[in-house]
């Protein structure tokens, strides 16, 4: 039977006539868990995001709980809370629906997380290339403001929480916590070294800050509503609730699905219609262009609970956090990106090099030159001019760059190049050493 | 540096949301490139004033983030998004088909000041790729073969038109 989707999130967002207006959030019940929590103590609401197990939506997959519980209560300093809207990693495009379409569904969210956690001032930091989506939370947080749901005496509890919307402009870097942090601070973005730099504890103007990506921050008005216990019934122990995957590229239906406990190949057939007319999946990028590639005819080996192996493929992948993390990738931001067999691997590394090579903020030397190196390599043997142990030169390098640098970034250039090359190896050596360009004009992947 | 009275009054009012001005750095560079369609020297000069904080770190801002300008944009301005997903989709020819019909090569703005056309890495809307920013506009699934409307929107707003709202 084909599976459908789980609708948590956007149960009511894609509905036709629901409107980003107030009016429509209040007719399906919104505010009330607001209205529920300020009537709570601070300390149960917690309790219940820790027991949901919601894991962080943004890409590392941290339990939300327990970032909140690391939050330093007894500095006497403000706690601030920041919701990352940045939303820069390629191939996500959830965020932009939730803040388009339920823009008062995110900020119920935080002003439960905000009374929560004790924060009198929070932020949407959302990205400068989404200018409409600014403006809907704009209009969305004057909207609650004149509601009592932000602002002063919330709810008429003397509980008081501003929340402001801050653009960024333009850089990839800015959806790291602590490069958003420094940016918001009216600095460039260079991301701050952890430890001693852990936001829960020195976040913005060195004050306990939380930030928690804008799906994490949906998910504790469901957590609230629901209790924690029958939201753990959703997904598998440990991956608990919805995901919203962003399916793009070669599949009939690309597009977002809010889905739980189904499988990748579940997603990919039934929900995405598989791949295009006469075409075959070839590989697959799990969670945003960061992430480790897997090659669609690859195999795994996993463990029954008897303990007896089994073989199993892409398809039958469990589409969560650990069942993406077994296959040896990461479900990360959940932005898929499939590749069809029109597609020359060797092509798009070199389109995503160019995306790490721009968005490198410059602070460590092996991330700034390494990521340039790489897009120079793969450039080269793109048009033709790869050059003998071209490929040798950018996997030892690759190796050099990850876990020696400031922030995690070094890793999102290395763990593309070194799993295409893995998986790829053949392919990519074979058109080396011929110098020989595999994409057709129209469909290249890079400026030619 | 003339500021129209809606800039200044909204500048004015964002400086004092944030628990330390400096903060405000960013908010105001975008309501004055807005304004002007660059950030110049005189500019930066004005901001470190009113932020309190030196003209070095103005300038370091405004140079480490892509979306600030220190030439003037285009009247309208084009991104068109490159990364992975798009590119998959033919953003590439979409990109080539633009420059053709908009006289405007990649990363260039027109002479006479009224386009700026230009490549960007992920937008956010790979789902509907190739999509391209058009001003605040955002425009989906643009395969080279339904390029003819986004194009005459382009030219009607290069040449002072006012813009059409799309959904976005
Ligand atoms: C290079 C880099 C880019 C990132 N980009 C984003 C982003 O665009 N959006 C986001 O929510 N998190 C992003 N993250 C993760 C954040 O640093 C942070 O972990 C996250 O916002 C925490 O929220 P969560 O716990 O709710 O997931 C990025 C991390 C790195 C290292
Ligand atoms: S790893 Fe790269 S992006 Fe991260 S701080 Fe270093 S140079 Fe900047
Ligand atoms: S790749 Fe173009 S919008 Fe994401």
């Amino acid at each position: 039977m084909p599976v459908s989707e789980t609708k948590l999130l956007m149960k009511y967002a894609d509905e036709p006539g629901y409107t980003p207006g107030i009016e429509s959030y209040l007719a399906v019940g919104g505010y009330e868990m607001l209205k529920k929590a300020v009537g709570m103590k601070p300390e149960d609401i917690r309790g219940e995001v820790k027991a949901s197990g919601l894991r962080g939506r943004g890409g590392a997959g941290f339990p939300c709980g327990v970032k909140w519980d690391l939050v330093d209560r007894k500095s006497g300093k403000p706690i601030y809370l920041i919701c990352n809207c940045d939303e820069s990693e390629p191939g996500t495009f959830k965020d932009r629906q939730l803040v388009h379409k339920d823009p008062h569904q995110l900020i119920e969210g935080m002003m439960i997380s905000a009374f929560a956690n004790d924060v009198k001032f929070a932020v949407i930091y959302i990205r400068e290339e989404m200018p409409k989506g600014a403006k809907i939370l704009d209009a969305a947080i004057d909207e609650a403001r004149a509601r009592g749901f932000v602002g002063s005496n919330i709810c008429g509890t003397g509980f008081s929480c501003e929340l402001i919307v801050h653009r960024g402009a333009g850089a990839y870097i800015c959806g790291e916590e602590t490069g958003l942090i420094e940016s918001l601070e009216g600095k460039r973005a260079y991301p701050r070294i952890k430890p001693p730099y852990f936001p829960a504890v020195l976040g913005l103007y060195n004050c306990p800050t939380i930030v928690n990506n804008v799906e994490t921050l949906c998910n504790v008005v469901h957590i609230l509503r629901m209790g924690a216990a029958e939201y753990c019934k959703i997904g598998r122990p440990n991956n608990t609730g919805t995901r919203l995957w962003c399916v793009s590229g070669h599949v009939q239906r690309p597009g977002y699905y809010e889905v739980a406990g189904i499988t990748m190949g579940q997603l990919l057939y039934d929900l995405c219609g598989g791949p295009l007319p006469g075409r075959s999946f070839k590989a697959i990028v799990p969670g945003g262009g960061s992430m480790k590639i897997l090659r669609y005819d690859e195999k795994f080996k996993g463990k029954k609970p008897d303990g007896a192996a089994y073989e199993y493929g892409v398809d039958d992948i469990p589409l969560d956090f650990d069942g993406v993390a077994a296959a040896g990738s990461m479900s990360g931001s959940a932005g898929m990106m499939v590749m069809d067999d029109s597609v020359d691997i060797l092509e798009a590394l070199a389109n995503l090099m160019q995306f790490y090579a721009h968005e490198s903020c410059g602070q460590c030397t092996p991330c700034r030159e390494g990521s340039q190196w790489a897009r120079k390599i793969t450039a080269r043997m793109c048009s033709s001019n790869a050059k003998p142990g071209d490929l040798d030169t950018l996997y030892d390098m690759a190796g050099n760059i990850g876990g020696r640098t400031v922030c995690p970034m070094g890793f999102s250039t290395t763990w593309p190049v070194q799993s295409y090359i893995d998986k790829f190896r053949d392919e990519i050596e074979a058109k080396a050493r011929d110098n020989r360009c595999g994409m057709p004009r129209e469909a290249r992947l890079i400026q030619k | 540096m003339n500021l129209k009275p809606e800039t200044l009054s909204t500048i004015e009012k964002i400086i004092p949301r944030y628990p330390q001005k400096r903060s405000a750095l960013m908010m105001v560079l975008h309501e004055i490139q807005a304004d002007q369609g660059h950030i110049s020297d005189e500019a930066m000069e004005w901001v470190a004033t009113k932020l309190e904080i030196q003209p070095i770190n103005v300038l370091e801002v405004v140079t480490f983030f892509p979306s600030y300008r220190r030439q003037k944009l285009g009247r309208c301005w084009v991104r068109v998004c490159r990364t992975l997903s798009c590119g998959l989709m033919g953003a590439y020819t979409t990109g080539e088909v633009l420059e053709k019909e908009l006289g405007c090569k990649m990363g260039h703005t027109t002479e006479d000041g009224s386009l700026t056309l230009e490549w960007s890495e992920c937008l956010a809307a790979c789902g509907t790729g190739p999509v391209a920013l058009v001003d605040e506009d955002l425009f989906e699934n643009m395969t080279p073969d339904k390029l003819g409307p986004v194009i005459a929107e382009i030219k009607k707003r290069a040449a002072g038109g006012v813009p059409t709202p799309t959904k976005g």
